[in-house]
C-alpha cells in the first residue's frame, strides 16, 4: 500500500516536472492540431480533441471551453480555427494559440465549429483531465466533479496520482468517490470493490442509485448481495423523499391555483358575479410583465433582476383599471342576471384575447426569469426549484394582504357590508356603486398580480387565461363561495390531491378523477367546504 | 304579337350566344382562386398564422412572375378559429361559394380529419403541410409534411447510434398524433431489442402546465444506470412550461437529451434557450440550413413581412414545396381542373430549401431529408445530422395492422389503402377513385 502510494507520488512528481516540457509544444505544431478541429465529422473532431489533450498544453483548456460553448469558428477560405471578438456582421479574429490579433472578417466567411452532446461530454472530461492538477483549488474541484460525473475508467491512473497529491480534504473526497465509482465499473479485485461500495453509496440519492444499479450487472457474485442491500436502502430513502416531494409539488400547484382563483374569490365569491373574463385579467398581468421586461431590456438591462418588482404594481393598476371599466361599462347593468353576466363576460374575454393577439401577435412572448428565480436547490432528498418556491411565498403574501384588506380597512368593511345587505348598507350612507367598482377592481387587480407570477412558469400567450379559468371556478366552488379561507384550503387540497393521483393515474386520468371527486363532493355539500351561514347566504 | 315574341326570343338567344362568347374573354381577366384554411384565432393561431402569411407571400411571388396559365392568383383567406367542425364548414365555403381550385391549410390531425369528407365530396385538392401520424392516404389530399418514417424513426436511430441511448421515455399530448407515433415507436424499439421495462409512455392533457411530477418521473426513470432519452410529441403551448421545468430541475441535454417533433423555431421564440442547449428536434427543414436557396427564401420572406427577425420553420417549407408542385402540375395539365391536376402532379419534382429535391410520390407524400438539430443559445437549431432523401410512407411498416398496406393513386391500383397480400383495395375511398 505504502509502496504504491510512493509510486503514485513519484508519478505526480514526474508529471509536474514533465508538464512544463509538454506546455512548450511548438506553436506551429499546436496550430496544426487546432486546425484539425474544423473539418470532417463529429467522430473526426473527437479524435482531434484527443490529440490536443495528449499534448497536455495548458493553452488547450480555454480552447476547449470555447469549443464547448459553441464560440469557436473556422475561416471558410483556409479552414483556420479562430477565436472571435465582438458581435455583428464583422467580427474580430484572434489566434487561439498565440492569442495574436488576426484582423477582422465578415461573419459570412466564418463557419462555426459544431459540437453535439457527445462531443460536449468528451470536452468536459478532457477539461477535467487537464485541470485536475491545477493550482487553483476551485478549478481542481470542478475538474474532480466532472471526472466523477463521467467516471471513465481511462482516468483511473490520473485520479490515483492526483488523490495522492491533493491537500484539500473535500476535493480529495470527491476524487476518492470518483475512484470508487470507476473501480466498481472495472474488473478490479473483490477487496477493492468492497472498499469502494460504501463510498459510492455515500453519494446518496438518485445519483448513487443510478451508479449502483449500473454496477450491479458487472459485479462478481459475492458482491451482488451487498450492492443490492445498498440499493434497497437507498430506494427506501427515496420512497420517503418522493412522498415528501409530492407534498411539495402539491403545495406548489396549490399555490398556483390559489393565485389564479383568489381574484375570482372576490369577484365571484364576494360579489356573486360570474366573471368569465377573469382568466384574461391574469393574461393581461402577464403581458404587463412582458412590456416591463421589454422596456428594461432596451433601456436599462442592469435592472432586469428587479423587473418583477416593477411589474407587480403596474400589473395591479392596469388590470384593476380594466376591471373597473368592465364593471362600470357592462356588469353593473346586469346585477342579479347571472346568465346574462356570464355571456357578457365571456364575450369580453374573447374580445380581450383577440385584441392582445392583434397587438402582440399570436406567438408566445418571452418573459425571462430573474437570476434569483432560476435553477433549483436540494433540501435533503427534496429538489426545490426557486421559481416555484417564490411563487408559493408570493401566493401566501397575496392571500394575507387580501385578508387584511377585507378585515382591517374601511373599504373592506364597506365591501362586506354591501355584499351582505346592499340596501341596508346604502341606507347607512355607503356609496354602493363606488364599492362595487372598487371590489371588482380589487379582484381584477389581484388576477393581474397572479399573471406576473404565472408568466414565470407558463406561456405568455393570448391563451394563457383560458387554462386557468375552469380551475379557478373549481377552487372557489369547492372551497365555498364567499370565503377566502375556503379558497386557500380548496386550492391546496386540490393541488396535493392532484399530485398524489398523478403518479398512479397519469396526468390525464388524474385530472378526470379530481373532477369526479369534486362533483361527488358538491352533491354532498352544495355550498363547498366552508359554507357561509346566516342571512348573508341569501344576499 | 307572335313575331314580336319571336323577335324577343331571338334577341334573347342572340344575347345568350354573345354572352357565351364573352364569358371566356371575361375569364381572361379573372383570377385563379386559392383557399387558405388556417386558424387565425384560438389555440392554434400561435402556429397557423405564420402559414397564412406564407401562403400570401408565395402567391404574391408567383403573381410577380406572371401568375399561373397567364392568370393572376388570388388568395381567399378564411379563419376556422381552431374549431374542428368549423374547419369543415369553412372548407365547404371555400370550395362551393368561393370556387377555389385548391386549398392550403390545416395543422392538427383533428382539423385534417374534419375536412377530409368535404374534399372528397366536392372533389377539390388540399395541401396539408404538417408532420402527422401517417396511416392515411386520401385521393384529394397531398401530405407535404413528414410521415413518421421521415421524422420519428430517424430521430430514434440517431439517438441510438450517436448517443447510445438504451432507455426511452415517450412523452406526448393525449391525442391522435402522439398516440399513433408512440405506438409505432414502441413497436420499432421493441423490434430493435429494447425491453418493455426500458420504455416509459406518458400522456398529458392539452395545454398541461404543471410538469413538476413528470419531469421528476423522467429523472427517476433515467437513474437506472442506462443512458436515457425523451422522445417528445408534446404539442403547442405545453412545450414552454415543460422546457422551463427541465431547465429549472437542471436536466442537461448531455445527461438526458430530449428530442422533440413539434418544437420549431416559432415555439422557441417564446423563451430563453440557454439552459436547453443540446436538446434536439427532428424536422425536415431548419431556418439555419446553410444553402443558397434557403438564404434567398429567408431574405424574401423577411422583406415581405417587413420584419428582419421573422423566423421560418418546417411547415412553411412544406407549403413552399406544396405550392410549387401545384403550380407545376397546373402548368403541365394546362388547367386547374381537380382530376387533371391530380394526374399531373404525381412524379413532379421541385427543389426543397435544404439542397435536395422533393418528389410527389404516388401515395401523395413527398421525399424529404431528415435533419436532426440541436437547440442553440440563440433559439436556432444547429444541424448535427442530415439523411439522404427519404420517401414518405403513408402506412407504417412497423405496425402489424398496416404492414401490408400501401397507397398508390396511379393506375392501375388507384387506392389509398391497398392490401398487397390480398391484392385488394381495403376501404371505401377506392370507390371514389376514377
Amino acid at each position: 500500500m505504502t509502496f504504491s502510494r510512493l509510486l503514485a507520488t513519484l508519478t505526480v512528481l514526474l508529471g509536474t516536472l514533465l508538464a512544463p516540457a509538454y506546455a512548450q509544444t511548438a506553436d506551429a505544431e499546436l496550430t496544426q492540431l487546432v486546425d484539425a478541429l474544423a473539418p470532417g465529422s463529429f467522430k473526426d473532431r473527437e479524435a482531434a480533441i484527443a490529440a490536443l489533450v495528449a499534448t497536455g498544453d495548458t493553452r488547450v483548456v480555454p480552447l476547449l471551453q470555447t469549443l464547448a460553448e459553441g464560440d469557436l469558428y473556422a475561416s471558410e477560405a483556409d479552414g483556420k480555427v479562430v477565436f472571435i471578438t465582438g458581435s455583428g456582421a464583422t467580427l474580430g479574429l484572434v489566434d487561439p494559440v498565440t492569442l495574436a490579433e488576426l484582423g477582422e472578417a465578415p461573419k459570412a466567411d466564418l463557419e462555426k465549429v459544431k459540437v453535439n452532446n457527445s462531443l460536449r461530454r468528451v470536452i468536459r472530461t478532457a477539461i477535467g483531465q487537464l485541470t485536475l492538477l491545477s493550482d487553483d483549488p476551485r478549478i481542481r474541484r470542478s475538474a474532480a466533479q466532472s471526472i466523477l460525473h463521467d467516471a471513465d475508467p481511462a482516468n483511473l491512473e490520473l485520479l490515483e496520482g492526483s488523490i495522492a497529491a491533493e491537500t484539500d480534504p473535500q476535493i480529495r473526497q470527491i476524487m476518492e468517490t470518483a475512484r470508487a465509482v470507476i473501480i466498481l465499473q472495472t474488473d478490479a479485485t473483490l477487496e477493492d470493490k468492497q472498499a469502494a461500495l460504501p463510498l459510492v453509496a455515500a453519494i446518496g440519492g438518485r445519483d448513487a442509485l443510478t451508479l449502483l444499479t449500473g454496477a450491479l450487472t458487472n459485479s462478481p457474485d459475492e458482491l451482488k448481495p451487498s450492492i443490492q442491500a445498498s440499493i434497497d436502502g437507498l430506494a427506501r430513502d427515496r420512497a420517503v423523499w418522493d412522498a415528501a416531494q409530492n407534498v411539495w409539488y402539491g403545495i406548489s400547484l396549490g399555490s398556483v391555483l390559489l393565485l389564479a382563483a383568489i381574484g375570482l374569490a372576490i369577484t365571484f365569491g364576494v360579489m356573486g358575479v360570474i366573471n368569465m373574463a377573469h382568466g384574461e385579467m391574469v393574461m393581461l398581468g402577464a403581458y404587463t410583465t412582458y412590456m416591463v421586461q421589454e422596456t428594461i431590456r432596451q433601456s436599462a438591462p442592469q435592472l432586469f433582476d428587479y423587473s418583477l418588482a416593477i411589474a407587480l404594481p403596474l400589473a395591479f393598476l392596469v388590470t384593476a383599471l380594466i376591471g373597473i371599466a368592465i364593471e362600470r361599462g357592462v356588469i353593473r347593468w346586469l346585477y342579479g342576471r347571472a346568465l346574462e353576466t356570464l355571456l357578457a363576460t365571456w364575450g369580453i374575454s374573447l374580445i380581450l384575447q383577440q385584441s392582445v393577439r392583434s397587438i402582440f401577435g399570436p406567438t408566445n412572448r418571452q418573459v425571462g426569469n430573474p437570476s434569483w428565480m432560476t435553477g433549483s436547490f436540494e433540501l435533503g432528498g427534496l429538489s426545490i426549484t426557486w421559481s416555484r418556491l417564490w411563487i408559493v411565498v408570493f401566493a401566501m403574501v397575496v392571500f394575507i394582504a387580501l385578508l387584511l384588506v377585507l378585515k382591517r380597512t374601511a373599504l373592506g368593511l364597506q365591501m362586506r357590508a354591501v355584499t351582505q345587505n346592499r340596501r341596508m348598507a346604502s341606507a347607512m350612507g355607503i356609496r354602493t356603486p363606488f364599492v362595487d367598482a372598487m371590489t371588482f377592481g380589487l379582484g381584477s387587480g389581484v388576477a393581474g398580480l397572479a399573471g406576473v407570477a404565472l408568466s414565470q412558469i407558463d406561456n405568455v400567450s393570448p391563451n394563457l387565461g383560458q387554462g386557468y379559468i375552469i380551475d379557478s371556478f373549481m377552487v372557489v366552488v369547492f372551497g365555498g363561495v364567499g370565503n377566502l379561507w375556503g379558497t386557500l384550503v380548496g386550492a391546496l387540497t386540490l393541488g396535493i390531491a392532484n399530485k398524489f393521483l398523478e403518479p398512479y393515474a397519469g396526468a390525464v386520468l388524474g385530472k378526470i378523477l379530481i373532477l369526479v371527486l369534486i362533483i361527488l363532493f358538491i352533491q354532498r355539500r352544495p355550498r363547498g367546504l366552508f359554507a357561509l351561514k346566516g342571512r348573508s347566504v341569501e344576499a | 304579337m307572335r313575331s314580336v315574341n319571336r323577335m324577343i326570343a331571338g334577341l334573347g338567344i342572340g344575347a345568350m350566344t354573345m354572352g357565351a362568347v364573352t364569358v371566356p374573354a371575361l375569364a381572361q381577366d379573372e383570377t385563379i382562386k386559392i383557399g387558405v384554411l388556417h386558424s387565425l384565432s384560438g389555440t392554434m393561431a400561435i402556429s397557423e398564422t405564420t402559414l397564412k402569411d406564407t401562403m400570401l407571400f408565395l402567391i404574391d411571388e408567383q403573381n410577380k412572375k406572371g401568375g399561373v396559365l397567364g392568370k393572376q392568383l388570388e388568395a381567399v383567406v378564411v379563419d376556422p378559429a381552431s374549431d374542428w367542425p368549423l374547419f369543415a364548414e369553412k372548407a365547404r365555403e371555400l370550395i362551393a361559394v368561393n370556387d377555389v381550385v385548391a386549398v392550403f391549410g390545416g395543422w392538427t390531425s383533428s382539423s385534417r380529419k374534419a375536412v377530409l369528407p368535404v374534399f372528397e365530396e366536392l372533389n377539390s385538392i388540399l395541401f396539408y403541410p404538417v408532420q402527422y401520424e401517417g396511416e392515411e392516404s386520401q385521393r384529394n389530399v397531398f401530405y407535404t409534411g413528414a410521415a413518421p418514417n421521415q421524422q420519428a424513426i430517424p430521430a430514434v436511430d440517431y439517438l441510438m447510434e450517436n448517443e447510445g441511448v438504451e432507455r426511452w421515455v415517450l412523452a406526448g399530448t393525449d391525442y391522435v398524433y402522439p398516440q399513433t407515433t408512440n405506438k409505432i415507436l414502441d413497436q420499432y424499439l421493441k423490434d430493435k431489442g429494447v425491453a418493455a421495462e426500458d420504455i416509459m409512455i406518458n400522456y398529458t392533457p392539452f395545454g398541461h402546465s404543471d410538469w413538476q411530477t413528470i419531469v421528476t418521473d423522467i429523472r427517476n426513470f433515467g437513474s437506472a444506470g442506462k443512458k436515457t432519452a425523451v422522445v417528445s410529441t408534446i404539442n403547442g403551448d405545453a412545450n414552454v412550461p415543460f422546457y422551463k421545468e427541465l431547465a429549472n430541475q437542471g436536466i442537461k441535454a448531455e445527461d438526458i437529451p430530449v428530442v422533440a417533433f413539434s418544437v420549431g423555431e416559432e415555439e422557441l421564440a417564446g423563451f430563453d434557450t440557454t439552459p436547453l442547449v443540446g436538446h434536439l428536434a427532428a424536422w425536415n427543414y431548419f431556418q439555419s440550413v446553410d444553402t443558397p436557396e434557403n438564404a434567398a427564401f429567408i431574405e424574401a420572406w423577411q422583406t415581405f413581412m417587413g420584419n428582419p427577425d421573422k423566423v421560418t420553420n418546417d411547415p412553411m417549407e412544406a407549403h413552399v414545396i406544396g405550392f410549387n408542385l401545384w403550380v407545376q402540375a397546373v402548368e403541365k395539365a394546362g388547367s386547374t381542373d381537380t382530376d387533371a391536376v391530380l394526374d399531373a402532379i404525381i412524379g413532379l419534382e421541385t427543389p426543397n430549401l435544404s439542397g435536395g429535391v422533393a418528389t410527389m410520390l404516388p401515395n401523395h407524400h413527398i421525399t424529404k431529408p431528415v435533419l436532426i438539430g440541436e437547440i442553440q443559445a440563440d433559439g436556432q437549431f444547429e444541424v448535427v445530422s442530415e439523411s439522404d432523401l427519404v420517401p414518405g410512407d403513408a402506412w407504417s411498416d412497423f405496425l402489424p395492422e398496416s404492414k401490408l398496406i400501401e397507397a398508390d393513386w396511379t393506375a392501375p391500383i388507384s387506392c389509398g389503402n391497398y392490401n398487397t397480400e390480398t391484392k385488394s383495395c381495403g376501404g371505401s375511398i377506392a370507390v371514389a377513385a376514377q
